[in-house]
């Protein structure tokens, strides 16, 4: 077991995950680097909007600019599960929380 | 037609100096008239790398101010008459570098040169953003390493939609990378990126491969471009490099290990 060890220990494969590391956060970069500004803010009035009807949080709106052929698609993922009507009246400065 | 080469990597510390002296260097020794620049505005390093730290009267700045001419800005190389360099103040901020001053000087130095050789500071700010704006060909100086692979991509990404050729709806800015700092015994255990792993992840032309070298500091403590070390196994990196940017094949050379030499422990010569 030990010799094993001795060849396979994990800084062997050490070159290998900063490999998958680098192409995830490239990923990742590279999509949003044609994004244009607005997108956080369009990210933030939406969830104002949307928390005056229910209780939401910041990560349950996504806010995606991809392409699909030549058409540039803006997708807008809004989670409600498990989510609760707002009472008009309660919570006024919950928005944009 | 004389060609604008910025020599860049975002990430500081990777070879940028280096490469840019070396790569100048070899182009001199291909007789092609040659003249490195640097960009580093308020850090001048490059007169030091090129060993011409006391010669500097007149610089960049000056030049782009008018207070003095091109002429006598340019110092001469000692060892190569094709050989230019053009040293940047140490005095004035990045802000001095205005855009239209460049472009004068730029076309200006086109007229008596057949290379133009940028080396850029590090980062994405202004000083480096002017040193990428005006280039024709880009050499990507990257280190197999996670942070500068990344800087890398970013600047890739820079050079195509900030540059003048993206700006104008010109074809793009020719892409090269210069992998450095390579050590292929550690890529041999699996401790450092292969020269694949870098070229699929930034997905541009390899342009050379420059082993880890103990020439480099010998070349830097003494002012020499490595690339007129001809002992040096990242100066013949070098070498094959400009051969492979001026269009010839060069097979890749310095990427497997060096097979121990028996007689070369005996004697202790690395």
């Amino acid at each position: 077991m030990r010799l094993f060890d001795l060849f396979f220990s994990p800084h062997r494969h050490s070159a290998a995950i900063a490999k998958e590391r680098l192409k995830i956060v490239l990923a990742h970069e590279r999509a949003g680097r044609h994004a244009p500004d607005f997108l956080p803010k369009l990210q933030k009035e939406l969830i104002e909007v949307v928390a005056r009807y229910v209780e939401i949080r910041e990560d349950m709106i996504r806010v995606n600019l991809g392409k699909s052929g030549e058409t540039s698609l803006l997708e807008i993922n809004i989670e409600l599960e498990g989510t609760k009507p707002r009472n008009a009246a309660a919570q006024p400065g919950l928005a944009g929380a | 037609m004389a060609k604008v080469v910025v020599i860049t990597s975002g990430k500081g510390g990777v070879g940028k100096t280096t490469s840019a002296a070396a790569f100048a260097a070899g182009l001199a020794l291909r007789g092609h008239k040659t003249v490195v620049i640097d960009f580093d505005v308020g850090l001048r390093n490059l007169d030091l790398i090129m060993g011409c730290e006391r010669r500097v009267v007149f610089d960049f700045i000056n030049v782009i101010n008018g207070d003095a001419n091109l002429n006598q800005a340019l110092i001469k190389d000692k060892r190569n008459d094709n050989l230019f360099i053009f040293p940047t103040s140490q005095t004035r901020d990045k802000d001095a570098l205005r855009r239209e001053g460049v472009d004068r000087v730029l076309e200006e130095l086109k007229t008596q040169f057949d290379y133009i050789i940028c080396d850029s500071p590090a980062g994405i700010e202004h000083g480096a953003i002017t040193a990428l704006y005006f280039a024709d060909s880009a050499i990507i100086v990257t280190n197999p390493e996670v942070s500068s692979v990344r800087d890398s991509d970013r600047i890739i990404g820079i050079l195509a939609s900030r540059s003048r050729r993206a700006e104008r709806n010109e074809p793009p800015v020719e892409l090269h990378l210069l992998l450095t700092r390579y050590d292929p015994a550690r890529v041999s255990k699996g401790e450092m990126l292969t020269v694949e792993d870098v070229k699929e992840i930034l997905s541009i032309p390899l342009l050379g491969v420059i082993p880890e070298s103990e020439s480099v500091l010998r070349a830097s403590n003494t002012g020499t471009p490595v690339a007129f070390d001809n002992d040096s196994l990242a100066g013949r990196a070098y070498l094959d490099a400009v051969a492979r940017f001026l269009g010839e094949q060069r097979e890749m050379r310095f990427v497997k290990p060096e097979r121990r030499n028996f007689l070369r422990v005996l004697f202790g010569k690395a």
